[in-house]
This record gives structure tokens, sequence and C-alpha cells, in this order.
């Protein structure tokens, strides 16, 4: 009976080991996957004349990822500058300024917003949001912005339901929920204390908000807005149905350009030659670098706090 | 002391705005989603196939039950699994050094996005096997979940006292009656709110899938034969040039939205039943 016991205890240490080990094997076999793969066009382009090149062209057999790389890094971008101060706002309205008996009901809300998926967003921006775009939102920025000076050629565009514009609108509200309820739990890590001081000061609400709360939780905050572009730069579904998928570099908001997880959603399973396949690898390789350091990042800002 | 004042003011107002315009374009979509796709889900939605291309009619049901296989045989590879994991760094590895890194290593897998791991299964599972296959997407999905599971399960079982397990080996009992009946036994309400949780995040996946079960227009349910998802049809009848594509797929959006946000809820009250117990 004894023995039954111990050779069970050691059956399940081990198996259990092993399936918590193989996390780390997924992740050294996802580095090793991805960099084996693009080899060829790492040897055949050079690695910084790949990312320098803006020609993707299947029928010479030539690739650059640089047309890819500016979608990602501009739509990723845009997106922040709409969705962060938006998540902010309600995560400082959460917190301080909504009435106890909303706190809850909102905050459910805006997780399970969270927890649509991305294909939904990328779907309603193609049907419903891009047409909007292009009958409103477009004329109104011909007839104002374009007519500024220097900038105003960025803001033209003819007829463009699907755009970097409307990609970085969809992916903005998409992350919105997302950067909301992680900026709400670093906001919440301020303990009470501080801010009970802060007020018996005479601080304003704001005061506290932004000199005692805001102060308390930079780090965390930072941590969750890295994360939040971490999201926003992989992210393949809500962005391949509004990004328009041309091979060329934008030359306004409002044109049709392409992205490092649109490019790969579209063409992989259509490359024709080796090479092409193999610059599709690099493009997921640069993607999973840089998603990868992100997260490193937010995690060295965020999760210290939060976990303490 | 006025100045301060209008700052609050401002302040405030601010955040109350852009906390509302958050949630208008939040509830927008649902609503819009609602307004504009439901009326094209109905019983032949469900219990049709695909008619020839650009006729009217026809339904989704190759791609329903073909995400439902993906998925089930995701959650079987990926969820036991994970509990096991679990199980290992909170019982097992505690605090040691390695537990700590495979701990952040599951936590950062969380945040990879996910088109990655489709390409991944693709050079590991589709290349050798010859071809796109049942198979190879659940394992994609499979591996989305691992991280997931393993993370939340070790959370939850770390929230066990270590009185119950030490009154246990005081009587006795060996580890894995201790794990299995006392630790598991306590955590049950969390495990399953962390299985429904694990099932919501996946349901949704559509990037993938593109590389792993891809798509099929023949009906057939083999392990090593490409399947229709919804996830994949809904954003091949979304991209194609038919008006009739384009209905189902506003069908598949109302079934994807309202399935997902179901496992969700129902993950949430059992996490609510945990608190309160």
């Amino acid at each position: 009976m004894k023995k039954k016991f111990i050779m069970i205890d050691f059956f399940l240490k081990h198996i259990s080991m092993f399936f918590a080990y193989f996390v780390l094997l997924v992740i050294f076999g996802l580095f090793l996957v991805l960099y084996i793969n693009s080899k060829d066009a790492i040897n055949h382009f050079g690695f910084f004349s790949f990312i320098t090149s803006n020609v993707w062209s299947p029928a010479f057999d030539k690739f650059g990822g640089l047309i890819a790389l500016i979608g990602t890094f501009l739509t990723t971008v845009i997106s922040a500058i709409i969705a962060i101060p938006i998540a902010l706002g309600i995560a400082i309205f959460l917190v301080e300024i909504c009435p106890n008996f909303l706190k809850t009901p909102i905050g459910i809300a805006i997780e399970l917003l969270a927890a649509i998926p991305s294909v939904i967003y990328g779907f309603w921006g193609l049907f419903y949001l891009g047409p909007l775009i292009e009958k409103y939102v477009q004329p109104f920025f011909n007839a104002t912005l374009v007519k500024l000076p220097i900038v105003g050629q960025y803001f033209y565009g003819y007829s463009s339901s699907v755009s970097l514009f409307t990609a970085s609108v969809v992916l903005a509200i998409m992350i919105i929920p997302f950067t909301a309820a992680l900026t709400r739990d670093a906001l919440k890590i301020t303990p009470d204390l501080l801010k009970e001081s802060a007020y018996a000061l005479g601080a304003t609400k704001w005061e506290t908000i932004s000199k005692v709360m805001f102060r308390y939780s930079k780090g965390a905050i930072i941590g969750a807005v890295l994360i939040s572009l971490g999201r926003a730069i992989g992210e393949t579904m809500a962005v391949t149905f509004v990004i328009g998928n041309q091979d060329s570099l934008p030359t306004s908001l409002m044109s049709a350009t392409t992205t490092v997880t649109a490019t790969i959603a579209n063409e992989f399973t259509e490359a024709s030659s080796h090479l092409y396949l193999s610059s599709m690898y690099l493009l997921a390789f640069i993607l999973f670098l840089l998603s990868f350091l992100l997260i490193i990042g937010s995690k060295m800002f965020f999760l210290r706090k939060v976990r303490d | 002391m006025r100045k301060r004042k209008i700052k609050n003011y401002i302040g405030l107002s601010i955040s109350t705005i852009s906390a509302f315009i958050g949630l208008f374009f939040l509830l927008w979509i649902i609503v819009s989603l609602i307004e504009k796709g439901f009326h094209y889900v109905n019983w032949s939605v469900f219990t049709q196939n695909a008619v020839s291309p650009g006729d009217e009619g026809g339904g989704l049901k190759f791609a329903i039950l073909g995400q439902l296989e993906v998925v089930s045989i995701a959650s079987l590879l990926g969820i036991p699994t994970g509990i096991l994991g679990g199980i290992y760094l909170s019982e097992y590895g505690k605090d040691s050094f390695l537990s700590n890194v495979i701990r952040n290593v599951s936590d950062a897998m969380t945040s990879i996005p996910s088109i990655i791991i489709g390409i991944f299964v693709y050079a590991l599972v589709v290349v050798p096997m010859g071809g796109f296959s049942v198979l190879a997407g659940s394992i994609a999905l499979a591996l989305l979940m691992m991280p997931i599971v393993i993370s939340s399960i070790d959370n939850i079982l770390r929230l066990v006292p270590n009185e119950l397990r030490e009154a246990a080996y005081a009587l006795g009992a060996p580890k894995y009656i201790v794990i299995f009946k006392v630790v598991a036994k306590e955590a049950i309400v969390g495990i399953v709110s962390v299985i429904l949780l694990a099932i919501s995040r996946i349901l949704g996946e559509t990037a993938p899938l593109l590389f792993t079960s891809f798509n099929s227009n023949f009906e057939s349910y083999k392990l090593n034969k490409p399947i229709a998802t919804l996830t994949v049809t809904m954003y091949d009848y979304a991209m194609g040039p038919y008006d009739s594509w384009h209905h189902l797929a506003w069908a598949a959006a109302i079934i994807l939205t309202f399935s997902v946000l179901l496992f969700n809820i129902a993950s949430r009250l059992f996490s609510y039943w945990r608190f309160r117990r």
C-alpha cells in the first residue's frame, strides 16, 4: 500500500513538472523555429537591408519589411494616442469620480468588452465604422485639415473606407477596455492613507489624483501602457479587415497600407516561393521580438509594483 | 484658491467626458452589432450548409460544428496539461528560482501575438503532416490556453491556506491525496472559473487558425483534414464579394460574440461565488 502511494506521488510530481517546464520549451521552440525558418531571408537580403527596403514583390522574389513595419508602427502609435487618454479617463472615473453603485456595473461592462474577440472589432470596422468614416470623417478632413499648409496632405483621402486611419481607430476602440481595466487596477494600488493625507492637507480631488495617485502608481501605469502597446502591435484580425492590405507606403492617414500581421495573415498560405515564405517568417520573428521586449519591459514596471 | 478649484473642475470633467466617450464607443459596437446582424440569425443558419457562392440562403452548420470540434480538442489538450503545470508551480515548485522563471514566462506567453503561435504550429505540425488539419488548429489553440490555465491555477491554488495541507499531512495522507482531495476540492469553484475563462479566450481566436485548421468546403470532421471554423469562415465571407456571404458573416459575428460573452459571464459568476464563500 505504501509503495503504491510513493509510486503515484513520484508519477504526479514528474508529469506535472514536465508540463510546467513545457512552457519554457515552447518559448524556446518559438524562438528557434522562427529563427531557423527566417534564416534564408536573413542570408539572402541581410537583416538591415530587409528592414529598410520598401520592395515587397512576390513577382520578382524580392522582399523588404519596411512597409509592413511602418504600417505596424503607425497603427500602434496612432491607436495609442487615441486610446490611452480615453482609457486613463475611464480609469480615473472608475476609481475616483464614479458613484459607488455604478462602479461594479461599469467595471464589468468594460471587462466584458475587453473579452469580445478581435475578429468582431475588425468585422465591425469593415462593415460599420469604415463606411461611416468614408461618408463623414473623410469629407470633413478634406474640407478642413487638408487646407492646412505642409501637414494638410497627410489627411487627404479619396473614398477610403479602409485605411490607416480606420485601422488605427478600430484598434484604439479594441484596446480601450483592455487598457482601462489595467490602468484602473494600477490606480487602485494607491493606499487610502496617502489619499487621505493629501485631502487633509487641503488638496483638491484633481490634485490628489494627479500629484498623489499618479505619482504613486506611475510605474504600474507605464507598465499597463506598454502591455497595451504589445497588444496593439501584435493584433491581427482587428487590423487585417480594415487596413486595405496594399504593399505601398502610406502617403496620408487615409491611404491603404499594410502591417506585419496583415501581411502574414493574407499572404502566408499563398507564398509561392521559399524566399517569400522565409521573408514572412522573418517578419513574424521581428514581431515576436518586439512584442516580447514590450512584455518584458511592462513586467519590469508593472508587476513589481502590483505584486508587492 | 480659485485657480486650483477651476483646475480641479477642468481635470475632473475631462476624465468624466473621456470616460463617457469610451463607454459610448463600446456600447455603440454592441448595439450596432445587434441592430445590423441579429435578423440574419435564423434556424437555417444552424441547420444548413453553405450553398453555391452568391446564392441567397444557406447556413453555417459545418463552421459551427467545426469550431466546436477544434475548441473541444484544444480544451482537452490545453486544460488538463495547464492544470498539471499549475499544480506543479503551486504545490511542488513553490518559490524556487526556476518556478518563478516559469511563472514569468507563462505570464508573458499570454500576451504573445496569437498569429505567431499559428506560424509556430504551421512549421511544427502542418509542414511535417503535409497539410492543414483539425489537429494543428487544436494544438495552436491549446498552446494559447496552456499558459493562461497555468498562471491562473497557480494563483488560485496558492490561495488555499497551508493549514489545510498540514492537517491532511498530519493524518498521514500522501501528497497526491492532499493535492486532489484537499487542495483541489477547496479550490474547485475557482478551477471551474479558470476553465471557462480559458475557453472564452480561445473561442474567438482567428489568426492562429488561418494557417493550421485553415478552411474547407467539404464537410469532414477527420482530425487530419482541414475544417471550417466560425471565425475563419466569418473572415473569408466578410472579405468575399457576395451579399449572401456578408449576411452569413453577420450571423457568425452575433453567434460568436454571444457565445464568448456567455462563457466569460459564467466564469465571472463562478469566481464571484468563490469570493462569496
